[in-house]
């Protein structure tokens, strides 16, 4: 036999593997269907070359002792360490008939769908749902507390999606001589070291720094951009919105805005009702004008006139509406209102937040925020960067709506630099997200009708194609309008990672009928399936990755035997369940997908990436000039208006505030002073490890040497009163629970706070079928349930508790 | 007469603590966890009035061999050609050391 070569394969990052959502160009050596080593790709424009620890540790993942390597059937009682090993075949027959029994029995929406964080599964499982016919797709954090509020909430107000620029679309990136290096970056509530969230190389921004680029960091922990910044502002955790507000306060106060973008862009002249505080409408002052037509006033003719939203024009062609003032307006009843201005009820609302208000919030001292606020709205460009901890907080989208504020009245949108609209790569939308509708969708309406959380919460029956968590949890127990009966759980690992309050969880999955795990590891959570799928690697499959870009394949360079990538398992059931499914095979539904690029799987992957084209609605710059985001080619945005709203009129259709406000979170200090009393420290939760992906990772030997244990983070002085030492372990408490940590005695957090690792569960200890998933948990000390009007959000980064030393020999789970 | 003792430079102002140095090391050169050629490490430093600056500094460990395989085909290190911050150089001690008059925060390693 000859030696066998080395096989170099490019492929694109994506989930399973590093955990992340992906993007990174590698080279991944193998060598008789091994993989002998993985590396950056230096010809991608993505990374340049670069990896990261856990893309690097792969070796150690694929090959690793403990993966699933056969589909498994529970045989003893639930969260009990009984499996066998089934055959494939025997697993998807099982699944076939029990789930269609359910079907039968109960309606397909009985069925949930869940995933964890955002993966490539994510348009496989709404495929499998959809050919099924549940419309329930499950993000499973409470409050669906990650990325999709912060893209509601930025559809409701500007139609699109945004995030900083670092040149992701440009060819050459930072040299393309159409870019701009911002001179200004605010790094909202986002840390480094665990690199890449939101479709975005979290290092970009490192570049960006090395080009000049002047920071201000907002965390209540010291972080790397903390000590690097221009401006820190260290605020009290759940606060972000005051904040805001505060920077809106001063930018309005001292004219620091883009007069241009207010006038041409914003629907700031509208008139709003003195008497409802609602927006003045056509239907209220012409008779049978449109409800979806809004009225300004028009200062040199001194009359109102019309603004058809249909048209995306004024009434009259040499318009001139006044942007400040108040108006008599003749209704079409008779009654004369008082009205103002959109902008001057805007700035109002922001009037109330001045400096020292803000700082009595948010403990952030006034004039550090008076001269962030006024660099910021000075630097051109200027881009903000935000992390999930907006996201993680019950009011998220009056906080998004005064961050999205920011940078429009600033002038700071879709241009170089700043902070530019996103759409996938080539309009290539696989599956409905917030705002898109994709290839993969649901078969008809009526299919949607059942979807829980839809009717009750306005951006989940506009933007948001998921259930919402809570409201699914809560049904599992109350069986009303209709009992849940199956899960299918793939790469999702509630009772570990995502779910909080996981006791809550544990009881639900023991009051199911039917669970499927999908995984690439036994977790806790998996032990309460019935029937265990093996999934793949990164490596090991063929995949698509259009969010945002560049264009991407994911190439299969190698098979693991035993295992199965999550698409042609949910492919080979999606055609069990759904006798008319569309596609014969993976790669017809891929080029169906990769279709508005011009290229199918062969060419693309073929070629490794590409680049929208100049003028593409998927690329920047200035599209709102340029008409390239609306389908009528007229300039403006995608809101109802086609104007950045100030005023929100789909939340004054859902009933809710219009306009940006800050409220208290529901158990902090302020709004909890009783609970205070008996846990005098804001816990603060979910500090990334750059080792970790959230609950995944710890058995990877390379990784988990890095940060070995549970850890809390506790100021030396706190540490003092507490009578606690570095390096020994404490108890984390509250009224929800408890959870044991490692102090890491550190003045990276402030006296008041501490910060605990999340993800925790330790699978090397194997005497506990639930590898000890409840000791060191942090999700035991927070609620579920406490979402936002809307349905979004939760309070996870700001909850109360106390710490205490561990009482040698008694284990957590005895006190 | 030009030395050939080679090193790493080290900018750090830009190192974030990713550790992808330190696993890059350890696929390269095989080490079993907790061995690596690079341990990155945390200092809080105290700054006046009660302030702190948090740094991350990486430092070449006895078992460093400067990836000899590596560059002798003309290949950056594998830490060097990973690091996410790009804030590693490999090189001449004597050319390295010219780059510290340039730019502060930086330092110069010459391993075992
Ligand atoms: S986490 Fe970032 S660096 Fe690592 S593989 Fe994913 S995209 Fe690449
Ligand atoms: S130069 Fe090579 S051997 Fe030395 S630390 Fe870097 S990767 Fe390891
Ligand atoms: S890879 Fe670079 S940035 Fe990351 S820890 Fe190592 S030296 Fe620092």
């Amino acid at each position: 036999m000859g030696k066998s070569k080395t096989n170099i394969v490019k492929t694109t990052t994506w989930s399973a593997g590093p955990g992340c959502h992906g993007g990174c160009g590698v080279l991944a050596h193998i060598k008789d269907n091994k993989l002998i080593k993985i590396e950056g790709d230096p010809d991608h424009p993505w990374n340049q070359g670069r990896l990261c620890a856990r893309a690097l540790a792969m070796t150690q993942y694929i090959d690793h002792h403990d993966r699933l390597k056969s589909p498994l059937k529970r045989v003893g009682k639930r969260g009990e360490d009984q499996f066998e090993e089934i055959s494939w075949d025997e697993a998807f027959d099982i699944i076939e008939e029990k789930m269609k029994t359910i079907r039968d029995d109960f309606g397909p929406e009985s069925m949930i769908f869940s995933m964890g964080t955002g993966r490539d599964i994510g348009p496989w499982i709404c495929m499998l749902a959809y050919a099924y016919g549940s419309p329930n797709v499950m993000f499973a954090l409470s409050g669906n507390a990650c990325y999709s509020p912060r893209i509601a909430a930025l559809d409701t107000v500007q139609g699109d999606y945004c995030v900083f620029d670092a040149a992701q679309w440009l060819p050459g990136r930072y040299d393309h001589p159409e870019y701009k290096v911002p001179e200004c970056m605010i790094i909202w509530g986002y840390n480094i070291a665990a690199t890449c969230p939101d479709n975005l190389f979290g290092h970009w921004i490192i570049d960006l720094m090395k080009k000049g680029t002047k920071i201000i960091t907002i965390d209540p922990r010291l972080s790397f951009f903390a000590s690097r910044s221009k401006h820190w502002l260290q605020i009290r955790p759940g606060t972000d919105a005051a904040l805001a507000l505060g920077f809106l306060h001063v930018i309005i106060k001292e004219e620091l805005y883009d007069q241009n973008f207010l006038e041409t862009f914003t629907d700031a002249p509208r008139l709003v009702r003195n008497d409802t505080g609602k927006l003045l409408r056509e239907s209220d002052v012409v008779k049978e004008g449109s409800r979806e037509n809004f009225v300004v006033f028009d200062n040199p003719k001194k009359a109102i006139i019309i603004w058809n939203t249909q048209k995306q024009e004024y009434s009259i062609s040499d318009s001139n509406p006044a942007f400040t003032g108040t108006f008599e307006i003749q209704l079409l009843n008779g009654n004369t209102i008082a009205c103002t201005t959109v902008w001057d009820k805007f700035k109002k609302n922001c009037a109330f937040y001045t400096p020292q208000k803000v700082e009595e919030i948010t403990l952030v001292l006034a004039p550090d925020i008076e001269k962030a606020a006024r660099f910021y709205a000075k630097a051109k460009p200027a881009s903000i960067h935000w992390g999930v901890p907006i996201d993680m907080t019950p009011e998220i989208t009056p906080l998004c709506h005064a961050i999205a504020a920011l940078w429009a009245l600033t002038g700071n949108l879709d241009v170089p630099g700043g902070n530019v609209f996103t759409r996938s790569a080539f309009n290539a939308v696989a599956y409905a997200l917030p705002g898109a509708e994709g290839v993969i969708k649901l078969k008809d309406q009526a299919q949607d009708k059942t979807r829980i959380g839809k009717d009750e919460y306005g951006p989940f029956n506009k933007f948001i194609w998921r259930c919402q968590t809570d409201k699914v949890i809560e049904q599992i127990f109350s069986e009303k309008p209709y009992p849940v009966k199956g899960l299918w759980m793939q790469t999702c690992n509630p009772l570990s990672g995502i779910g909080l309050d996981p006791k809550l969880w544990q009881k639900a999955l023991e009051k199911l009928d039917f669970i499927v795990g999908v995984d690439l590891f036994m977790t806790p959570s998996l032990r309460y399936a019935d029937i265990i799928l093996s999934a793949a690697t990164f490596l090991e499959k063929d995949g698509v990755r259009s969010w945002w870009v560049p264009l991407q394949t994911i190439n299969k360079a190698l098979t693991v035997d035993g295992c199965r990538p999550d698409v042609e398992i949910n492919f080979e059931l999606s055609k069990r369940f759904d006798p008319d499914f569309k596609w014969e095979t993976i790669h017809d539904l891929f080029d169906e997908i990769l279709e508005p690029s011009g290229m199918n799987f062969e060419k693309l992957s073929k070629k490794g990436w590409a680049l929208p084209p100049e003028n593409h609605a998927s690329r920047p710059y200035f599209r709102h000039e340029k008409g390239l985001l609306r389908s009528d080619g007229k300039p403006g945005f995608t809101t109802p208006s086609g104007k950045f709203e100030l005023y929100a009129t789909l939340r004054e259709d859902w009933g809710l505030e219009a306009m940006p406000y800050f409220k208290e979170p529901p158990f902090t200090p302020i709004s909890r002073p009783d609970l205070f009393k008996d846990y005098p420290l804001i816990l603060g939760t979910g500090r990334r490890s750059p080792a970790f992906f959230h609950s995944e990772h710890r058995n990877i030997p390379w990784l988990r040497t890095l940060d070995p244990d549970p850890v809390v983070e506790i100021h030396p002085e706190t540490a003092r009163k507490n009578k606690i030492s570095n390096g020994e372990w404490v108890i984390v408490e509250n009224w929800m629970g408890k959870a044991r940590f490692k102090a890491k005695v550190t003045k990276i957090v402030p006296p008041w706070m501490v910060m605990a690792a999340h993800g925790w569960w330790f699978p090397e200890e194997k005497d506990d079928p639930l590898f000890h998933t409840f000791e060191s948990n942090i999700n035991m000390l927070i609620p579920m349930n406490e979402q936002g009007k809307d349905g979004l959000g939760t309070p996870m980064k700001h909850l109360l508790c106390r710490i205490k030393k561990e009482v040698l020999g008694v284990k957590n789970n005895e006190i | 007469m030009k030395s050939n003792k080679n090193g790493l430079l080290i900018d750090y102002e830009y190192c974030t603590g990713c550790f992808a140095c330190t696993v890059a090391c350890c696929q390269e050169h095989g080490w079993e966890a907790p061995l690596s050629g690079i341990k990155v490490m945390e200092i809080v430093q105290d700054l006046p009035k009660d302030k702190a600056y948090l740094t991350f500094l990486p430092f070449p460990t006895e078992l460093c061999v400067l990836c000899a395989k590596r560059t002798i085909k003309g290949l950056d290190p594998t830490c060097v050609k990973h690091c996410m911050a790009n804030c590693l150089s490999y090189g001449n001690l004597k050319e390295l050391a010219k780059e510290l008059e340039k730019k502060p925060r930086m330092v110069l390693w010459s391993p075992r």
